[in-house]
């Protein structure tokens, strides 16, 4: 599935990259460790957090992930934005709680971890 | 070591700043995918180099963090000026952390960190001085 679709069913508000909408999303992964994120995240995954510190930013980058959820309104600082910007990561926020967002993407046929 | 390297890079890192914290293992992971090494290796070597700068962040003053790519293999080296580890074997257990809240407040601080680097390499070397530093190495064959 694309991104671009997980971004209209729930609703997204694209806060970064536009224009990387169209790459396909090859799971999910939640957590607000980030070492966790680190051993269980995989390329392609969309990361659902409520953790916005710009080291998402590298986390995302290093693991190569499609796209960082930022759940439950939490706010984002331009400058982490920007740090997304011009490392290419899309940033998605929602008011939604992180289980709901799961829960959505889940259904959507989303699943856990692998490539 | 292999003297006969293909490349090698060295970081400063700066314990406490945030704000640069994983540009070092960003810029080793875009040198390590430019020199064509297939992506699990990439990703193993990206994830402990990332690790090791961020406990130099996180628990120490200053460190380097130097990649040496030699035929077959990846050594990732950090050393740092710090507080050193007590126990090193509590310190290797998941979930054991001495982080401070704030740190945890960012979503550091899981314990995590010395388990996903000895998981990503194939072999992990820990030295350590109390009161001096701390020196990680790590080499991922290929
Ligand atoms: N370079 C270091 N200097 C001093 N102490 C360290 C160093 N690296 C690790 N430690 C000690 O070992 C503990 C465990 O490290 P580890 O990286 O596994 O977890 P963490 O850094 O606390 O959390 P996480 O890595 O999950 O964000 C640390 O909390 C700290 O007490
Ligand atoms: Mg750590």
């Amino acid at each position: 599935m694309k991104l671009n679709e997980v971004v209209q069913r729930l609703n997204l508000e694209v806060k970064t990259c536009k224009e990387n909408l169209d790459r396909e999303v090859t799971g999910g992964y939640s957590s607000d460790l980030l070492s966790w994120v680190m051993a269980h995240a995989n390329e392609g995954n969309i990361w659902v957090t409520v953790q916005s510190h710009q080291n998402i930013i590298a986390v995302a980058v290093l693991l190569n992930l499609s796209a960082i959820i930022i759940a439950e309104g939490v706010e984002v600082e331009d400058s982490v934005l920007q740090k997304a910007e011009e490392e290419g990561i899309p940033v998605l926020t929602s008011s939604a709680p992180v289980y709901q967002i799961c829960g959505e993407m889940y259904q959507m046929g989303i699943k856990e971890g692998e490539v | 070591m292999n003297k006969n390297f293909l490349l090698k890079m060295s970081f400063d890192i700066e314990g406490n700043n945030f704000n640069a914290a994983g540009a070092a293992s960003s810029e080793i992971k875009r040198k390590l995918k430019q020199i064509g090494l297939n992506s699990d290796v990439v990703r193993r070597a990206a994830v402990s180099a990332y690790e090791a700068e961020m406990n130099i962040v996180i628990h120490a003053y200053k460190g380097v963090l130097t990649v040496t790519v030699s035929p077959g293999e990846i050594n990732i080296l950090a050393e740092d000026e710090g507080p050193g580890i007590a126990d090193i074997e509590l310190a290797m257990k998941e979930g054991y952390s001495t982080a401070s809240d704030d740190v945890r407040e960012m979503g550091f601080g899981a314990g995590m960190g010395l388990p996903n680097m000895k998981k990503c390499s194939d072999k992990f070397e820990i030295k350590t001085e109390l009161g001096v530093g701390t020196k990680v190495s790590m080499t991922i064959y290929y």
